[in-house]
């Protein structure tokens, strides 16, 4: 028996796109690079020492809201992590990985920006229509099972190599749980609040600004979150097709078996890493 | 009063083959039938109802009678299968969109078994949750929900969030929210049935006063026949979908119109909801004082096989009893008047009174009871038995029976025998 060929169907009709719609291109690639370089440019431009601090009032500000700032209860529950921050972010700048540092939270954010204005409206949509859902919910489960390097060969193709193959092959592994929690989160609002809201007249757009995103606000703000930790993993694994930031630095340590550069590379990701999860996990609402 | 809802040949019919579950249900096949065939569950099949301007409409039924869902054809939270719902002029089965959304707004509330509260919000803001999807300015919102949760004894807890708060005061937050933008009707769907059993009662009597001031045309839905004597002035029966009997809590009971309403009645506490007036025989034989003689009373009392009879004055006025001992005694001492014999200065009681407040009368006299309007006219007599045999939920005969066994059984019982 022949071999059968996906392999050969699928190149074919990816260089078809990157020919035929190359203006098409080119536009996301000139708007993902202005995205990404913006963030950067930003980050980059305040003192870093300046930015540490407002790291690390932000992350106070968010962890000890709901206790209030300046009380017993919510200083125990943010000075801690913002201490970390302003710890974990000097020992970033005492490895001199602070324009990677800076590179990667620019791509993170870029990614997770455009995952979540894509995959929140998606999740609503899909949550309002049954075959919508129907159709989505495959697709997201091969989204997310495809092994994560795949997404970087035709993001290559289209994109070529830098930040922006980076950036969609990113967007592309984190948007699942954008989509699938958004749309949990509103399929699961107790359906005698919605049934009650339905008595006194709302219109279905009352019904969901109103009711059901206010009620899936925790559901939908997990899924954010998941999103952020999917872009940053991504985003390291990005570096392969040229994204910069502390990808690269592991990429380095990898090839030239440079195993102090990687360790130093993938500390300074894990220092991020808690940052933002910690920071995305106190954007819930109070319980 | 008039007809404030009209609800006609109401079916509502859910599954895949609704055309041929209506054909069936056509043909007066049962609930179970139209399952079997079709796979289609017949939620409500053919009711009709009228409600009227003010009154609380109870429909009480088991659960999966299909009271819920009929409940929600009437603001369409469902929509029938077939059949109308009229609100005085209106079809609530034919309005379009905009105008079933303003009669939701407008026009009728619901209130929930389970809340319906948003729980990211205070009290004050579920309140006013009606008013606000309306388009009222926020000012005037809050203003008005103030009010009312003042009117449901809320006051003091409007900018608590509604999880901080107890299930009967949630409650009361569904039931102001529900009162807010003052609608005509309010259809309250299992709204107590989630309480505790004294908060509930409490609420119920809540409910009772509120309307006295309302004065809103309210369907009430409850699996809970007690709460549908208390609460109802009309109740509707349902069974697998059909109504079964509609009428007063008195009708219910006492003229239950088959076993299965006959079965429900069985346990109720009937001696608070009848009344003497029911119990009573209407219209009695009775002497007047001024012109009967002994002999009358006598040939009266053979008649209709009574033991004491009802006196009263020339214009129907109640005096007293006498006793058929004492007239035959009168009669043999010659006497032509019985105003001697006479039992007065006796309990009356009006035709409203329930009769477990009969008993406590009973026990101080062994005559009869008259029953009597304001004006002291004599309207009517109730007998020991038939308050016994209507306490019991029996027939007067088989009260009888048991009386006999029972006198079998205690042979030196006094046999005295004063019933009509």
């Amino acid at each position: 028996m022949d071999k059968i060929e996906i392999g050969n169907s699928v190149e074919q009709a990816i260089n078809y796109i990157s020919t035929e719609a190359s203006g098409f291109l080119d536009a996301i690639t000139n708007g993902i690079d202005f995205l990404v370089i913006g963030f950067q440019d930003i980050l980059l431009a305040v003192n870093p020492f300046v930015l540490i601090g407002l790291l690390a009032i932000l992350t106070y500000f968010l962890m000890a809201r709901h206790h209030g700032l300046f009380t017993k209860a919510g200083f125990k529950a943010g000075f801690g992590m913002a201490i970390f921050i302003v710890l974990g972010f000097l020992l970033l700048y005492g490895m001199q990985f602070w324009t990677e540092a800076m590179q990667t939270l620019a791509l993170v954010i870029s990614s997770a920006l455009i995952a979540l204005v894509i995959g929140i409206p998606l999740g609503i949509w899909a949550s309002r229509n049954d075959t919508l859902e129907s159709i989505v919910r495959p697709i997201l489960d091969f989204m997310q099972t495809m092994p994560a390097f795949v997404y970087l060969i035709p993001a290559i193709l289209f994109f070529s190599v830098g930040n922006v193959p980076g950036v969609v092959a990113t967007v592309v592994f984190s948007l699942p749980p954008a989509v699938r929690l958004t749309n949990l989160g509103i399929r699961g609002v107790a359906p005698d609040v919605v049934e009650a809201s339905k008595s006194f007249g709302a219109t279905p757009r009352q019904l969901l600004f109103k009711v059901q995103i206010p009620l899936a606000m925790p559901t939908i703000l997990a899924g954010v979150n998941q999103v952020i930790m999917l872009a940053l993993s991504m985003v390291v694994i990005a570096s392969m097709v040229g994204a910069a930031g502390l990808g690269q630095a592991v990429y380095k340590g990898i090839l030239k078996a440079d195993v102090g550069l990687g360790f130093e590379a993938g500390l300074g990701i894990v220092i991020l890493a808690i940052f933002l999860d910690r920071v995305t996990q106190a954007l819930a609402p109070k319980k | 009063m008039s007809d404030k809802i009209q609800i006609k040949d109401l079916d509502v019919i859910f599954g895949r083959r609704v055309k041929e579950a209506k054909k069936l249900v056509d043909q007066g096949l049962s609930k179970e039938e139209v399952l079997g065939k079709t796979g289609c569950t017949v939620a409500v099949n053919n009711a009709n109802i009228n409600i009227q301007e003010g009154e609380i409409f109870v429909v009480m039924g088991l659960s999966g009678s299909g009271k819920s869902t009929l409940l929600r054809c009437l603001n369409r939270l469902i929509e029938p299968t077939r059949g109308t719902v009229t609100l005085e002029d209106i079809d609530i089965t034919k309005a379009d969109s905009a105008k079933l959304r303003k009669l939701r707004r407008e026009d009728m509330s619901m209130v929930f078994q389970h809340f319906g509260l948003l729980p990211h919000r205070t009290v004050a803001s579920n309140v006013a949750f009606g008013l606000e999807i309306n388009g009222y300015p926020e000012k005037e919102r809050l203003e008005k929900a103030y009010k009312v949760i003042d009117t449901v004894g809320l006051k003091g807890y409007e900018e608590m969030m509604t999880g901080e708060l107890s299930g009967g005061m949630q409650q009361r937050v569904g039931l102001a929210r529900a009162l807010a933008n003052d609608p005509e009707i309010m259809l309250m769907d299992e709204a107590f049935s989630a309480l505790d059993p004294l908060i509930r009662t409490n609420m119920q009597d809540e409910l009772l006063t509120l309307q006295e001031k309302v004065k809103k045309t309210i369907l009430f839905i409850t699996h809970d026949l007690d709460e549908a004597l208390k609460l109802g002035d009309r109740i509707a029966i349902m069974k697998d979908g059909m109504i079964v009997q509609t009428g007063s809590p008195e009708d219910i009971l006492t003229k239950p119109a088959d076993d299965y309403v006959r079965s429900f009645v069985e346990n109720v506490d009937r001696g608070k909801i009848v009344t003497a007036g029911t119990v009573m025989f209407n219209n009695p034989e009775r002497l007047r004082l001024k012109t009967a003689g002994p002999a009358t009373a006598i040939r009266k009392m053979r008649a209709v096989g009574v033991t004491s009879l009802p006196v009263v004055d020339e214009n129907n006025n109640f005096i007293g009893f006498v006793k058929d001992e004492d007239m035959v005694k009168l009669q043999n001492e010659g006497e032509k008047s019985i105003e001697g014999k006479v039992y007065k200065e006796l309990n009356t009681v009006n035709e409203n009174v329930a009769i477990a407040d009969l008993l406590p009368l009973f026990l101080d006299s062994a005559l009869n009871l008259a029953v009597v309007d304001d004006d002291n006219k004599l309207k009517g007599v109730v007998v020991h038995s038939s308050v016994i045999a209507e306490m019991l939920g029996k027939e007067q005969e088989e009260v009888k029976q048991i009386r006999e066994d029972g006198l079998d059984n205690v042979n030196n019982e006094e046999g005295g025998n004063d019933n009509g």
